[in-house]
């Protein structure tokens, strides 16, 4: 804990019209350290990557990136900073390459844009750049173009890409999801490699919690909008404190289950975004703990462990004096 | 609600065949997606076809319903149901065939339903347009369906934006059911979905299938889904199936290298944390598909120093064999380790 955080998170919200979709969300990504955020569709954690990428403006919080808030940041100069030293990978790398431009003209365009290399050494660093993401030879696939790629290829040179401007921070939004799983721990590898190699501080955004576990350090679970637990990830994934997490650790699919046959608590109330949320835990009509106090008042974020924190009455009460 | 009823783990390989593929192939121009595949599904069992994508998992869906896009086409072997081959049914044989007999949840289907359409008379027209049947009479079953697929009946009035992703594939998967089929067919049905709502389709799948006694083939690339949830694997790559066995048997003993790499590309959620390696590469192109095994560039087993081994492994295709009661596996190195 002692690395300076290049970018740190604090009281995060953004509201769209009535949907809290990020409430409150406040936590530090520190280099060479992934920190996995989880949760499940509509939880708010893509708004989250997207807020820190600058895509939102946040309705309050601050996003302080060494040290300056970035939200207030207005400068075109400051801006191009913040987003060179920022980068974010989205889940489909079809989707974000130009299918009419060859690879080296993606990786080319922000060694050039932020004046990376002299223009005589782009090309030396674009084949470097591959070989760093494990595309090899680097000549032969700069010349292709994306539909020449398999889709864990495109997701390396969507990495090379955002490689290229030497960020601090890289937001990985669901990076594997739409790979086929022999390709996707590949794509793991290289991030956990990248992250000790350049010492980066990635923020990876995923609802596997196997995958999560694979490359992460610490872990963000996030419901309805709020972190509902966070910690080191192997003591969060082996003892969890929040019945949410509980449930999320019980739906991943396991052979050894279906000789315990353990089907999991059934859901009453409907998952995802809070919209008009009243005070009370968000996760009280799913949680098999809940208590009379659940439903009346919202539960604060406790360190009831060492570095781990849950949003809970029953299994993370505040401390009453 | 379903009451979701815990059972023993049954696998039914005695039950009579429902759908039999003979040697089936199929070409899109030049590539061969599917080529000689023979695989059985029986009555009442789940049957898990996993492979990464290309590999011809959803190919041999669409040729069982003969839906196969332009210039895709079945170019040889057979698909027999119920001792019927559909081949060379007419397109007419085939609308009925379809949904009476069997039904298929597209990937992504929740994409599928018509957005400006009430839920209900999305039943009603599945319906109508395969039995007599009047409106109200329909729109009863529909709600009847929708509680067995754990929705509120009055959603029957709802329009798909007004439900959520996993709402609306119970929806489809409703509709599938409407007809009472024997077999479904479900292709990446949870894959868009989270694995909380991944596990609760599931389960309401296997709930049904038990209490209505259907046969699923179910789609999938997520091994670790069907080690759970099928009663038997059968493992494709590139067009063939390399691998079937039981459930367990090929989770606890998986004999293929394919299928020993597919195994090892799932991270552990307990346990000690190894570097896995995933499969290295990429799977072949099928317009030039490699010679002798389809897996052999890939295969970590495959060295020129094996001599002999290494000959047949790069020029000789590899059967299907059996190598225990239930279990085929088409691999040269596991026939010389046996032999």
């Amino acid at each position: 804990m002692s690395a300076l955080a290049p970018l740190e998170v604090r009281g995060l919200t953004k509201h769209f019209a009535r949907v809290h979709a990020v409430d409150d969300v406040s936590f530090e990504l520190r280099p060479g350290t992934v920190t996995a955020l989880v949760g499940e569709s509509g939880s708010g954690k893509s708004t989250v990557a997207r807020l820190l990428a600058r895509l939102h403006d946040p309705s309050s919080g601050s996003v302080l990136f060494e040290g300056d808030d970035v939200a207030r940041v207005r400068r075109r100069r400051d801006v191009l900073r913040y987003r060179s030293q920022v980068q974010l990978i989205f889940q489909d790398p079809f989707d974000s390459l130009n299918p009419v431009k060859t690879v080296r003209h993606h990786i080319e365009r922000p060694l050039r844009i932020h004046k990376i290399v002299p223009s005589r050494q782009v090309e030396e660093r674009v084949h470097e750049l591959l070989r760093t993401v494990g595309l090899v030879p680097p000549h032969e696939i700069a010349a292709k173009y994306p539909h020449e790629l398999s889709g864990g290829q495109r997701q390396r040179v969507a990495l090379a890409r955002v490689l290229a401007v030497e960020p601090k921070v890289i937001l990985a939004d669901e990076p594997t999801s739409m790979l086929d799983v022999s390709i996707r721990i590949g794509i793991l590898n290289l991030m956990t490699r990248l992250k000790q190699e350049h010492d980066i501080a990635f923020l990876f955004v995923t609802h596997g919690l196997a995958s999560a576990r694979y490359i992460a350090d610490d872990v963000l679970v996030m419901y309805a909008g709020q972190i509902v637990e966070s910690g080191p990830i192997e003591e969060v994934l082996a003892a969890p404190l929040h019945p949410y997490t509980r449930l999320l650790l019980a739906a991943v699919p396991d052979p050894a289950k279906r000789l315990q046959a353990d089907h999991i608590e059934e859901r009453k109330g409907l998952a995802g975004a809070a919209v008009d949320p009243a005070d009370g835990c968000r996760f009280v009509s799913r949680c098999p703990l809940a208590i009379d106090v659940c439903s009346r008042v919202t539960p604060a974020l406790v360190e009831a462990r060492p570095h781990q924190s849950a949003r809970c009455h029953v299994t993370a009460p505040e401390r009453t004096l | 609600m379903t009451a979701l009823m815990e059972a023993p783990v049954e696998t039914r390989t005695s039950a009579p065949a429902l759908l039999e593929l003979h040697g089936l192939t199929v070409e899109y121009g030049r590539a061969r997606a599917v080529d000689g595949v023979d695989l059985t599904v029986h009555e009442g069992e789940i049957l898990g076809l996993a492979g990464e994508s290309g590999c011809g998992k959803t190919t041999i869906a669409n040729a069982v319903m003969r839906i196969l896009r332009p210039p895709g086409r079945i170019s040889g072997g057979s698909v027999v149901f119920r001792g019927e081959d559909l081949v060379g049914k007419s397109d007419e044989e085939m609308r009925q065939f379809r949904w009476r007999n069997v039904s298929m949840v597209f990937q992504s289907a929740m994409n599928a339903l018509n957005p400006v359409m009430r839920v209900g008379d999305q039943f009603v027209d599945a319906m109508r347009a395969h039995e007599r049947i009047d409106r109200k009479r329909a729109l009863a079953q529909a709600e009847e369906l929708l509680e067995l697929v754990g929705i509120d009946r009055d959603r029957i009035r709802a329009y798909p934006h007004q439900l959520s992703g996993g709402m609306r594939q119970r929806v489809i998967i409703a509709i599938a059911l409407a007809l009472n089929p024997e077999l479904i067919v479900l292709d990446e049905p949870t894959t868009a979905l989270d694995v909380v709502v991944q596990r609760e389709i599931m389960q309401q799948v296997e709930a049904l299938k038990r209490d209505f006694g259907f046969a699923v083939l179910f789609i999938t690339h997520d091994v670790s889904l069907l080690l759970e949830f099928a009663d038997r694997i059968a493992i494709m790559y590139a067009g063939e199936v390399v691998e079937s066995a039981s459930a367990q048997k090929l989770g606890a003993d998986p004999q293929h290298p394919y299928t020993q790499g597919l195994l090892q590309s799932f991270p552990p959620l307990s346990g000690p944390l190894e570097r896995l390696t995933g499969i290295p590469g990429s799977p072949p192109d099928l317009r030039n598909p490699p010679s002798g095994c389809r897996f052999h560039p890939r295969c970590p087993h495959c060295k020129p120093e094996n001599g002999s081994l290494y000959l047949r492994q790069t020029t000789e295709r590899p059967v299907l064999r059996q190598i225990a009661q239930g279990h085929e596996v088409a691999c040269h190195l596991v026939e010389e380790r046996r032999a």
